[in-house]
């Protein structure tokens, strides 16, 4: 029992720290206020971020850095009302928010992920953007 | 003591009727993008659903528990005080947390919608549900059958992981957002696996029960299986994030342990249906039904649960309707079958004479619920394999609006059967409401 509770601790650190550490620059102040408006307008209930969330709309992991698309696009979209998508009412401010947070996320990483390598063990490499990682460990 | 755990059921099997039909309100705007898209868009509709169907899950299995433990288990209570503070709690609760999403003031994360704030008490019920719990057992209980450490477990890890769920609130996780959002469906996968717990644990306790027998609930057979449902819990969630650039070691770990799940319960209760005897199951035939049910519903959910946490199949599935299957099918097919018979079992020893009068409908109802259950999977499975054509071998990929009219066909049949999941859904609970509402009247 006790054991147990040591390796969870352990382990719960190790996931919070190392586990999950990376390059990427620590999100802006702004980016922050994007991801609250994100959050209090359920934007997840409809879309995803590297694949989680609702299935309504499409997946915006990166839709600032992918061809044809970026901020200006984005924003197009935020007050238009399209489809099931309700028509909000950002204010200019609020859109940058938005497209900040959207930006950061972006930077963190690819999906769907086109260049992930198979392995014969059922195991998958998966593309990294702007981070040192050991894949053979 | 008896009359909390019966409010506790009460309240739950309301939920179960309400969040079945927020659930098909939902799924019209599948269909009908317009549908009350001015009046309720799906971005607060979907929180209705969502909310009141973990209500459901969480306070059936908590009245279970406490009738169990009081009435069955025949153990004083260490605080009858405690346990109407944890009822009263979580009903203000409810109502915190509906007005929160009636007002559109949210603000939490995907599942816990409602303005964070609410979470607070929450954990506070939950602390005091555990404290009641422990003082109960720990004492009266020498040699704990597997139910009460999986129940015991399960309270534990609730509390824990549900605060983990709002880590988001501490800067030092919000501003890298590979952690964030890993931890996040972290603390998602392993609250899910400890309620989980609860209701498995009282699936075993059923079983012993229908069965006569504590053999279901003991030895080391049982109790490996119950270990390496705890191991998963803990290390196995990273399958739900296998897709986000996190270190390899911690994918690689949740892969390995991940192979082992499932694999628990269905062997368990397999054991148990062999040695099932005839007037045993006469006892309490629906319950054996519903547990047969989940017997079913385990196996098809294992087979895909096993094949969607293999990386490579997963890469192809992650983000699809085929991971809604997975969640659907476990929550309805699984959790829904076992705290239903759970029900069924505590209404047949409170008041055997009246739910026999409804035998007909239940029967009915029970059929309905579980046919149109697999065409709604088989649904969500065909939708999802379209959307993982057009993601990953489509040449040219046409606009996501044309995926999603695609996909049409499929989601009008789910909605209808998630229709039929409703219809069935009111036919075994509205009788088993009217039972339990006048056995409450009588105490
Ligand atoms: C009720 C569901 C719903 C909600 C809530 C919702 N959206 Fe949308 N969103 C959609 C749909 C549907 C589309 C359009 C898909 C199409 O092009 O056919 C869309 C499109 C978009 C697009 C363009 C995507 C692309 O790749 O073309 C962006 C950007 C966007 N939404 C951002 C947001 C943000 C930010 C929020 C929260 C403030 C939000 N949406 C809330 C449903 C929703």
């Amino acid at each position: 029992m006790a054991a147990l509770i040591i390796i969870f601790a352990v382990y719960n650190t190790f996931v919070y720290t190392q586990g999950t550490s990376n390059t990427t620059p620590k999100m802006t102040a702004l980016a922050i206020e994007g991801e609250k408006l994100y959050q209090t307008n359920n934007c997840t209930a409809c879309h995803q971020l590297f694949g989680l969330g609702g299935y309504l709309g499409p997946d915006l992991t990166n839709i600032i850095s992918a061809k044809n698309k970026g901020s200006f696009y984005v924003k197009a979209f935020l007050n238009s009302g399209i489809k099931s998508m309700p028509k909000f009412n950002f204010t200019e401010k609020e859109q940058d928010a938005l497209v900040q947070f959207l930006t950061e996320v972006d930077q963190c990483g690819y999906y769907p992920i086109y260049d992930a390598t198979i392995k014969s063990t059922g195991w998958v490499d998966v593309k990294y953007k702007n981070q040192k990682v050991n894949n053979n460990d | 003591m008896r009359n909390i755990a019966l409010l506790f059921i009460t309240l739950s099997l309301f939920a179960l009727l309400v969040g079945a039909f927020f659930g098909t309100l939902t799924g019209i705007q599948y269909v009908k993008p317009d549908f009350l898209k001015e009046v309720i868009a799906f971005n607060k509709m979907r929180p209705f659903h969502v909310s009141t169907i973990i209500g459901w899950i969480i306070l059936c299995a908590t009245g279970g528990i406490y009738y169990y433990l009081t009435h069955d288990l025949k153990l004083n209570l260490f605080s009858k005080k405690l346990a109407s503070a944890h009822l009263l709690i979580f009903i203000l609760c409810i109502i915190a947390i509906y007005i929160s999403l009636i007002s559109g003031n949210m603000g939490g994360r995907e599942y816990l919608t409602y303005a964070p704030i609410i979470s607070l008490p929450i954990l506070f019920g939950w602390i005091l549900f555990g404290i009641n719990y422990f003082k109960t057992t720990i004492q009266q209980v020498q040699g704990w059958p597997v139910y009460l450490w999986m129940w015991g477990t399960g309270i534990v890890f609730m509390i824990y992981h549900f605060s983990e769920a709002h880590f988001w609130l501490i800067p030092y996780f919000r501003e890298n957002f590979v952690r964030d959002i890993t931890v996040q469906w972290k603390s998602y996968g392993s609250f899910v696996g400890a309620w989980n717990m609860l209701v498995y644990g009282t699936a075993i306790f059923l079983m012993s029960r229908i069965k006569n027998n504590e053999d279901v609930s003991k030895g080391k057979k049982v109790f490996f299986f119950y270990f390496l449902g705890l191991v998963n819990l803990m290390l196995g969630w990273a399958h739900h994030t296998y897709i986000i650039p996190t270190q390899p070691w911690v994918r690689h770990l949740a892969y390995a342990v991940s192979m082992t799940e499932w694999i628990i319960l269905i062997s368990i209760i397999m054991s148990w249906r062999k040695s099932l005897t005839k007037h045993k199951i006469e006892q309490h035939h629906v319950s054996y039904n519903f547990l047969m049910a989940t017997d079913f519903w385990v196996f098809v959910n294992l087979f895909l649960a096993l094949l969607i946490s293999i990386p490579t199949i997963n890469l192809f599935t992650h983000g699809t309707h085929i991971t809604v299957a997975h969640s659907m099918g476990t929550t309805i097919g699984i959790n829904t079958t076992i705290l239903l018979a759970s029900a069924f079992y505590i209404v047949n020893l409170e008041d055997k004479g009246h739910i026999n009068r409804y035998l007909k409908i239940i029967k009915l109802g029970f059929w309905i619920f579980n046919i149109s259950l697999g065409i709604f999977w088989i649904c969500l499975l065909l939708g999802g394999v379209e959307k993982s054509i057009w993601m990953y071998f489509t040449e040219n990929p046409t606009p996501f609006g044309e995926m999603q009219t695609k996909l049409l066909p499929y989601m009008y049949v789910f909605l209808v059967a998630g229709f039929g999941i409703f219809i069935g859904i009111m036919m075994i609970t509205i009788p088993l409401l009217l039972v339990l509402m006048k056995r409450i009247k009588n105490y």
